[in-house]
């Protein structure tokens, strides 16, 4: 009947586009929800600000609307970006929003006596984040992240419209050119499924790897 | 980059038609997904082990996977099986659907939270299991999961534009269908994305609102 092989393959290819982007995407986020989380909890007022301001802006507009400005707005301003490009950006600051929430939460949870201790043992501020606070913190707000990566992953399947040929591109391919809507289709959510176990497996042992040390400490 | 005012008035009823639909289907799909949710927490607490892993894991499997191929599976495959749907409907199932998934959890915490003296005392009045869930359990449940169902649904809000890629004519198309016939993408899009930060923005007084008024667990 048809060539299946050679259509999977071009689904495998895909596949690959779409594990680029979530990782991509996922490492801009993390960078980003650091600097927004951190950055809500500063003491100068004009870091707060910014940080809120972005982290309401990419909360506030929705994935698909802040992908098609950078795709298409952006180059009116002189700013050209491949599609690839558009859709790293537009993922990493639409979930770093996220991120930067919950690394703000998890530091905010971090018991009052840590910080005391901190100060007991005449350790500054960026050493007590760095050495006693953060450690503790990353724990809680692993669960989270895998949760936020889950997001990212589904998120780009939007990038699909922007002509970015990711799994669900090419699952529209394979179904011009078959006419077969079912097999595509199904083959597609299986894998996004597949994904999506494997990064919350990642987390779930990445937890207790970390965890490790921790023992006897209160979380 | 220069901004056309009289370009925007030009455009502005077009996006208004698209707003309308945006707003129709996000009540549509609210109402699904609140009861679509009830049902699944309700499956899953079943007795019958069957039904209950089944219904889990496909809630699972649906919440893994993205919106966007949900939708195009359900606009485009279900036609081979001879159910032919027209888009809006086909969108507002979707995101029922896929909602759906998620006020399920918030409906499963809400019963958790009912003390167990809420049950016994069901029982010892000798009320059968309609009865318990309809005016003991349900009534107490449901009042402090509001603010959450409340979060769900501001989120579904912000996914509407995916229904433009299963030519639903809301907001977000026909910001494209103007920006393609004028090229002009400025306006349409900055347009677009003003709206849902508005909305969004607004959204959050009303969350707190909800908060202030049924958020409080009473013991």
């Amino acid at each position: 009947m048809t060539q299946w092989s050679g259509y999977f393959g071009l689904i495998l290819q895909g596949a690959l586009v779409t594990i680029e982007l979530t990782l991509m995407g996922s490492v801009l986020a993390l960078i980003m929800a650091f600097l927004a989380g951190l950055g809500r909890l500063s003491r100068f007022f004009v870091l707060r600000a910014l940080a809120t301001a972005y982290i309401e802006f990419f909360r506030g507009t929705s994935i698909f609307v802040q992908l098609f400005w950078a795709y298409f707005v952006l180059p009116f301003i002189g700013i050209s970006l491949t599609p690839l490009q558009a859709g790293v950006l537009a993922l990493g600051l639409n979930v770093g929003a996220y991120a930067a929430e919950v690394v703000r939460g998890a530091i905010q949870s971090i018991g009052r006596e840590q910080y005391e201790a901190c100060t007991a043992l005449n350790l500054g501020r960026w050493h007590g984040m760095r050495h006693v606070i953060l450690p503790q913190a990353l724990l809680v707000m692993l669960p989270t992240f895998g949760n936020n990566a889950i997001e990212l992953l589904k998120a780009t399947a939007v990038v699909s419209l922007i002509s970015l040929a990711d799994l669900t591109f090419q699952a529209q391919v394979v179904r011009s050119q078959t006419g077969n809507t079912m097999v595509p289709f199904a083959t597609i959510l299986v894998i996004y499924f597949a994904l999506a176990l494997i990064i919350s497996w990642g987390v779930r042992s990445l937890e207790r790897r970390m965890a490790r040390g921790l023992d006897g400490v209160r979380i | 980059m220069d901004w056309d005012w009289s370009f925007v008035r030009e455009i502005l009823p077009t996006l208004i038609q698209g707003v309308r639909i945006t707003i129709l289907a996000t009540l549509l799909g609210s109402v699904l997904a609140a009861i679509l949710g009830l049902a699944i927490a309700l499956a899953r607490r079943s007795p019958n082990k069957g039904l209950s892993r089944t219904i889990g894991f496909l809630a699972e499997f649906i919440r893994g996977t993205p919106l966007l191929v949900q939708l195009y599976f359900i606009f485009y495959v279900l036609p081979d099986i001879g159910i032919l749907l027209p888009p809006l409907v086909a969108g507002v199932i979707g995101l029922g659907l896929h909602y759906g998934t998620y006020t399920a959890e918030v409906y499963r915490a809400g019963i958790d939270n009912v003390p167990s003296g809420q049950w016994e005392a069901a029982k010892a009045c000798n009320l059968n299991a309609r009865q318990t869930w309809t005016h003991v359990i349900l009534p107490q449940a449901i009042p402090p999961m509001i603010p959450a169902l409340a979060n769900y649904f501001i989120a579904m809000f912000k996914e509407t534009p995916l229904l433009s890629a299963i030519t639903v004519l809301e907001l977000m198309n026909q910001a494209k269908s103007v920006a393609n016939s004028y090229y002009r993408y400025v306006e349409p899009m900055t347009l677009v994305g003003a709206f849902f930060l508005v909305i969004s923005l607004s959204s959050v007084v009303l969350l707190r609102w909800l908060e202030r008024r049924y958020g409080k667990i009473e013991r």
